[in-house]
């Protein structure tokens, strides 16, 4: 077993040197499209720990998102907080929104639960719009450069920013393979493929999933106050059903269920958009009829394909 | 000493009563058989035993603890198993983690010099799949896959052990080491097993309850029941003599 933990930690060790290398070889407008997508891959990552590993569909985590994001925003832009208290803050709420609708919206499963987690992410967004005396609504409001430094290094750099978005990728890729790793992540995995089954091994079911909700909430809360952070811009639009719906279709592409395919999906999504924009404005006809090809004959992701296809040992 | 016992276990579905009033004295370290006519409420009367069916009233004491108001997985972290009717196991897993899943649950002292490999190991040698431990658990067949769970149950380690048709599907050879293997672990595990095999049942059990519309009919040695004139009547539907 130990063997395969050393192997998956290689994996992960190996993506995240070619992401550092990438930067340095990379035009410089690529290099931006690359931190945005490690940004959003964590999204994307705290998003299949719950989908991928629990089987659990959450059509709601735009809530998430927007509550790491709205986090740090709020604190900075109207107290003035530092960046860190800003992202500590933005953690913090998203943790404690999660927990709040982890624990309202298990009372349901199955296609109540995509409604419930979607009528909580309706609820959010609302809220922002509704609160438009801080939030500014609709419009939102940016983040200024001054305010974006810590400890000197101004993460409005394109430097910078890259290496901030690539440093909190990799502690997420890092985390995400040593859960799955462990009798908890593989109790996940158990729930998923038969929860009466794991119920009757003595597992606790919903405390597990529970669980499974907070941390995922809280990564993608993560995802969205660094989003903030980074790119200096807070608005309600990354608390539409729009950015509940982006995470679920790169865990798709990617593969579901396995670390790397969220990062594989945001990539593939992003170039696909940004390549075929270059030639027609349909561009989001080419998205899906490729979104429609990949679930008919490539259903398990491109990382799942790879799994089983060439490389079983996929974590 | 008794392990498990019930006090007017009763299970109302709309109207049709499932079990009714049933007052069960289960000794410790023994093989029981439960045994039943179709639709005699055996099923049920497991599932209310391990919390996987919640009863309408009555009790249940396992190891002197009144566990009736527990939910079904703190009854089976006090040291139950349960082996379903219907085949449930992880089926896009592996053989090795399906049983690692129901090792790694058990947290107690006496298993500190046993890791979860070893106990994996030991309880596919115990029914004969060690073979197939990396195979993909819905790849095997439908006897193998239930060897398997009920390897997940002996990983487990239970003070109890619930099987519900364990051997159904099961070849000659395999119910014939299925025997075994109970008759080993006799004494040390105490075994409440549903059975339609007769011959399983008398070769296996130390003692057997009959449960006929929900009710016990009859209790006792394989000898007794075999010879008891009501419990013929309940499987034939003979006019009762």
């Amino acid at each position: 077993m130990s063997t395969a933990h050393t192997r998956n930690l290689l994996l992960h060790l190996f993506i995240i040197a070619v992401l550092a290398g990438a930067f340095f070889l990379l035009p410089e407008y690529h290099s931006g499209i690359i931190a945005r997508v490690m940004v959003l891959a964590i999204y994307a990552m705290g998003y299949n720990l719950l989908f991928g590993y629990t089987g659990l569909l959450s059509l709601g985590h735009a809530l998430f998102f927007a509550s790491g994001m709205y986090g740090l925003g709020l604190v900075m832009y109207h107290l003035g907080a530092p960046p860190l208290v800003g992202l500590l803050a933005g953690i913090s709420f998203a943790l404690f929104i999660s927990a709040i609708a982890g624990f309202l919206a298990l009372r349901t499963t199955g296609v109540a639960f995509m409604i419930v987690t979607l009528m909580f992410a309706q609820a959010g967004f609302l809220t922002i719009l509704l609160m438009g005396k801080y939030t500014r609504g609709d419009e939102g409001f940016v983040l200024k450069q001054s305010e974006r430094i810590i400890a000197g290094i101004d993460l409005t750099q394109a430097g910078n920013r890259y290496y901030a978005a690539l440093l909190l990728f990799a502690i997420c890729l890092l985390l995400i393979g040593w859960i799955v790793q462990s009798g908890f992540g593989k109790t996940l995995v158990a729930i998923r493929e038969n929860e009466e089954r794991a119920r009757m091994l003595g597992y606790d079911v919903q405390r597990h999933k529970w669980i499974a909700v907070i941390v995922s909430g809280t990564i993608s809360g993560t995802a969205g106050a660094a989003y903030a952070l980074l790119f200096g811009y807070v608005g309600a639009t990354f608390a539409t059903v729009q950015y509940s719906i982006f995470p679920l279709l790169y865990v798709l592409l990617g593969g579901a269920g396995t670390t790397i395919g969220p990062l594989i999906g945001t990539l593939f999504m992003f170039y696909l958009i940004d390549i075929s924009s270059q030639f027609t404005s349909a561009y989001l006809l080419i998205a899906g009829v490729a979104l429609i090809l990949l679930t008919l004959f490539a259903p398990q992701g491109l990382v799942g394909v790879l799994r089983k296809r060439l490389l079983p040992w996929l974590p | 000493m008794t392990l498990l016992s019930t006090r007017g276990l009763t299970k109302h579905y709309s109207g049709l009563t499932a079990v009714s009033n049933v007052d069960f004295e289960l000794p410790q370290g023994q093989v029981r058989a439960l045994i039943g006519p179709n639709g005699a409420g055996k099923s049920t009367f497991v599932g209310m035993l391990s919390g996987r069916i919640p009863s309408s009233s009555g009790t249940v004491i396992f190891n002197d603890q009144n566990i009736t108001a527990l939910p079904a997985h703190k009854r089976i972290s006090l040291g139950m198993a349960y082996t379903f009717q219907i085949t449930s196991i992880f089926s896009a897993l592996s053989v090795h983690e399906n049983v690692a899943l129901a090792a790694r649950r058990q947290d107690n002292a006496h298993h500190l010099d046993l890791t979860v490999d070893q106990r994996v190991a030991d309880a596919l040698l115990r029914v004969n799949l060690s073979q197939r431990s990396t195979q993909i658990a819905g790849d095997l067949s439908y006897g193998h896959q239930r060897l398997l769970e009920i390897a997940m149950g002996l990983a487990q380690s239970p003070k109890l052990f619930i099987l519900d048709e364990p051997t159904q599907g099961l070849s000659t050879n395999e119910i014939d080491s299925f025997i075994t293997l109970i008759r080993n672990m006799a004494g040390d595990t105490t075994v409440l097993l549903i059975e339609h095999n007769m011959d399983v049942v008398m070769a296996a059990s130390d003692y057997i309850t009959v449960l006929n519309f929900g009710e016990v009919l009859a209790e006792g040695t394989p000898e007794d029941i075999r010879a008891n004139d009501s419990v013929q009547a309940a499987y034939l539907g003979t006019a009762n003599a």
